[in-house]
């Protein structure tokens, strides 16, 4: 007679879940514990203390910086919302022209490194900006881009496409009978876009809302430019930690306490809400798409193709720049491949760096998102759940964030990995191999179990099954979400701000050196390196998943 | 070797409740033998225990001599056909049947005829070269069951092979895999939730319920003996009816409310509260019988099928065949019911046992 065995098999499984939990707390909980525990000394104060709190919450030199972060994703939020909506209603019931190339741009622009963006608009609309000289010259003063309000203008033009991506979702599943219903029991045209269909996609906005926020909330490089004194919460934490003057590691992990515990309370706030209001919807007639002709068609899509060129400028402007050449004090000599040529001589450490470090990452977030995603569909159990909890961790710490605790979690013995190019791995790892996962498990789910017992009954061993059926047949999941794991790679900026050093600087972090020090020419080229490198990422991704590519 | 499958005591436990309470087959070389219950009666679950996907809480599995219990899935030798064909998608028709046989390391010389023979049994040669996704429902079935008889297992398990198929073609391919199976004398224990299937590809059915076995026979057997109300009541149609059993020395008499005493053999001695289970063609109009009144009556073209509500309002079901007579009740009309009390089967009220011969 055979026993129920209770006792853990020793298999590979085994094997893989406890070297993920293993990794996952030394680079992740590790790191965040130490940021935890540093927040509450201080080098005024005698053992521990809310001293680093309680400045915060008093000196306005702080405290603004919270307020300010939460104006700046307040009014994101507002203004994509007002933007997204409209264009996802368009989008889904329209026969706009073009739609399916709007489409790959908005995700596009999307995809774009975002403090491209931020300095394209310097370019545009700057002190020194193409747009404000040609504007003086004929007497005409704009408002300026620096400050508050330019911030929330280039967040708005970077973050509309979540929410364009989440309502467009929800409003392609409504079924088309529900707003037919509402006409039928005699509502007009604008109280039923109001009464039935805004109701009905509001957990997919507010999900979309909670995105735009936390991308504001943990975003660096755009406030880091544009900012000019407004001072948000992340370009506070790098200030406290990395300004020449005074390092003040205690102070900076309490910042950044203060900035995961925000993120927090907005994901409790969505799961609160969305929990209470969400509606199963069983589309079996998905909305019809209305047919416009001639000026009307076009007076449709107006709306789109300005917020799509203005989305798709900054892309656009960093090409053109990336062959100008300009003197020190910003003249034109010419246009020429000078700007290539000098990053090719004084910055090709940092595209081999770039380039190097992102396929390194990509390599091991394949095979762990391959590994993940099984043990997360396939392998449930408190271990699975545990390692889900922690694997999107990352979601809720922006990057600086997790650069200073791992900075301070690794700058001493035994383990010294600050400078080097591991560490910069290590946090391109742990940041973006939630892409993967995301993309790999929402695939496997759609997987039929049987087809593994299927092999395995043939007589080919599960280990074997495994590597040779179901690692194969997830290999499209996985592979869309680690071309985002990849874009997102390749792009990143906030982590590598922290934890680079002069050998391992990368491409992104150079561009915003560049940036600084006025050198526009080789900023752009850096930029449409990585601009282009992105769009043919996309273009492959679009190509491989036929255009059923999930950002989202 | 012979490839019997000898079940002994199979228990099956999931974390809070036991879906499997000590099952015992004996299925003899050769058969084609079905499991047949209504859903979470454990067929399924016990199938998969014998394909090694299930853990195994108690009992013992023999194929032939050897115990299977410890002996991983991957090496029972067992060919499966899953509900869902499991068809793999990245492979074409032919690589799907070939896989079984390279993970056997079967030559590569042999292989192409293997297949080439295999796909010709289940009459798909012309797909060899497909991709699955381009096959209908029918066709990955026969792909399915290829790739399964394809490795020579010992034994051929099919879960609800064909319920992903419409009525015609499940109709059609229950004779393919029913003349494949006589053809190579695999071992094959077939799980249907659908009594009609059941009854027309088995050689020998066993009937489950709540994880239970309730009765294993022939399907002549099964239909027309009922081991308990359960099987009366799942396999085809029965009529239900309470009566009294009394016994004198001249023998038993099974007494219906409103009717003459009939005259009844049992298989043992028996007085008292007792369920008389009837199919809709073993009653008939008579003269004398229960009375009762026509509700409703169907067209079905070979049969008439009357609802008989009687003087308790009970209703039963009677069925007449065309052939038999010319005559067509009607709505209202005034009949009354017997049957040949040899036919039918009785059970004690109380145990569910089964009385009749």
């Amino acid at each position: 007679m055979t026993k129920k065995s209770k006792k853990i098999q020793l298999d590979f499984w085994f094997f893989v879940r406890l070297f993920v939990i293993l990794g996952l707390c030394l680079f992740i909980v590790y790191p965040f514990y130490t940021i935890i525990t540093k927040s509450v000394f201080s080098n005024k104060v005698e053992g521990l203390t809310l001293y680093n709190f309680v400045r915060f919450f008093t000196k306005p030199y702080y405290y603004t910086s919270l307020i300010h972060s939460f104006v700046v994703c307040f009014f994101t939020v507002i203004f994509a919302t007002l933007v997204g909506v409209p264009i996802a209603y368009l989008m889904t019931r329209y026969n706009i022209a073009g739609k399916k190339m709007l489409h790959i741009g908005i995700i596009l622009s999307l995809m774009s490194p975002p403090f491209i963006g931020a300095y394209s608009w310097i370019i545009l609309l700057g002190r020194a900006g193409v747009v404000t000289k040609a504007l003086a010259s004929i007497g005409m003063n704009i408002p300026t881009i620096y400050g508050r309000n330019g911030i929330i203008f280039v967040f708005t033009l970077h973050l509309f496409p979540y929410i364009y991506l989440y309502t467009s979702g929800a409003m392609n599943s409504i079924d088309s009978s529900l707003e037919e219903a509402a006409e039928n029991l005699g509502m007009n045209k604008l109280r039923r876009i109001w009464s039935v269909t805004l109701p009905v996609i509001l957990p997919s906005l507010l999900a979309g809302c909670v995105m735009v926020f936390m991308t504001c909330l943990a975003d660096f490089g755009t406030p880091m430019l544009l900012g000019e004194g407004y001072t948000v919460l992340p370009v506070m934490v790098y200030n406290e930690y990395m300004s020449e003057s005074a390092t003040n590691p205690y102070m900076a992990s309490a910042l950044s306490v203060v900035i995961v515990s925000c993120s927090l309370l907005v994901l409790l706030f969505q799961k609160a809400v969305i929990d209470r209001k969400n509606y199963m919807m069983s589309s079996l007639r998905p909305p019809k798409e209305i047919e416009l002709h001639g000026v009307k068609r076009f007076l449709a899509g107006l709306p789109i193709y300005i917020i799509v060129f203005l989305a798709f400028l900054p892309q656009v402007v960093v090409v053109c720049q990336s062959f100008i050449e300009r003197s020190f004090s910003g003249v034109v000599k010419g246009v020429n491949l000078n700007n290539y040529r000098s990053i090719a001589s004084k910055l090709s450490r940092n595209i081999r760096n770039t380039y190097v470090y992102s396929l390194v990452a990509i390599f091991f977030i394949i095979i762990i998102g391959i590994l993940v995603s099984y043990i997360l569909v396939r392998k449930k159990g408190k271990t699975a759940t545990l390692i889900d909890l922690m694997i999107m961790f990352p979601y809720v710490i922006p990057g600086s964030v997790l650069g200073i605790g791992l900075i301070i979690a690794f700058n001493k013995k035994p383990v010294i990995l600050v400078g080097t190019s591991a560490i910069m791995i290590i946090s391109y790892i742990i940041r973006k191999l939630p892409y993967t996962v995301r993309s790999g498990s929402a695939f496997l789910y759609q997987m039929d179990p049987f087809i593994e017992e299927a092999s395995i009954n043939l007589g080919v061993s599960p280990m074997k099954t495994f590597f040779a059926v179901t690692a194969r047949m997830m290999l499209p999941g996985i592979m869309s979400g680690a071309v985002l794991s990849w874009i997102t790679c390749i792009n990143e900026l906030s982590s590598s701000i922290m934890l680079y050093s002069g050998r391992t600087s990368t491409i992104s972090v150079a561009i915003y050196q560049e940036v600084t020090r006025m050198s526009d020419g080789t900023a752009g080229a850096l930029a449409t390196i990585l601009t282009v490198t992105t769009i043919l990422s996309l273009l492959i991704i679009f190509r491989l998943t036929k255009g059923k590519v999930k950002i989202v | 070797m012979s490839n019997a499958v000898i079940i002994k005591d199979a228990v099956k436990i999931y974390e809070d409740f036991t879906a499997l309470k000590g099952v015992s087959l004996d299925i003899k070389e050769g058969e084609f033998f079905t499991l047949l219950g209504p859903s979470g009666c454990g067929k399924t679950t016990l199938l998969r225990m014998i394909a090694g996907f299930n853990s195994i809480e108690g009992g013992d599995f023999y194929i032939g001599d050897t115990r299977i219990n410890d002996i991983p899935a991957h090496k029972r030798d067992i060919g499966m056909v899953f509900q869902n064909y499991a068809i793999f998608p990245h492979l074409t028709v032919e690589e799907n049947v070939a896989y079984g046989l390279k993970a056997r390391k079967v030559s590569r010389k042999e292989i192409p005829g293997r297949v080439e023979r295999a796909l010709e049994q289940v009459q798909i040669s012309h797909l060899a070269k497909r991709s699955p996704s381009a096959l209908s429902g029918g066709q990955q079935q026969r792909v399915a069951l290829a790739r399964a008889f394809v490795i020579e297992p010992n034994v051929l398990l099919m879960d609800e092979p064909l319920s992903n198929l419409d009525a015609k073609l499940r109709v059609q391919m229950r004779t393919v895999i029913r003349k494949l199976q006589r053809q190579l004398g695999i071992t094959t224990i077939y799980v249907t939730h659908d009594q009609e299937e059941a009854l027309a590809i088995s050689d020998r059915i066993a009937v489950m319920k709540d994880g239970e076995i309730m009765q294993i026979g022939t399907p002549k057997e099964i239909y027309s003996r009922p081991a308990n109300p359960f099987v009366a009541g799942f396999i085809g149609v029965s009529n239900f009816l309470d009566c009294e059993i009394r016994s004198s020395s001249s023998g038993s008499q099974v007494i219906l409310k409103d009717a003459a005493p009939l005259p009844i053999k049992l298989r043992k001695e028996f007085e008292g509260k007792a369920r008389l289970s009837a199919r809709p063609e073993q009653l008939f109009f008579t003269e004398q019988g229960m009375p009762g009144k026509i509700l409703f009556y169907t067209f079905l073209g070979d049969f008439i099928e009357y609802e008989v509500e009687l003087e308790d309002s009970q209703t039963l079901t009677v069925n007449e065949y065309t052939k038999d007579t010319s005559i067509q009740h009607d709505i209202g009309e005034q009949v009354h019911i017997s049957f040949d009390p040899d036919k039918i089967s009785l059970y004690d009220a109380a145990t569910e046992e089964v009385l009749s011969l």
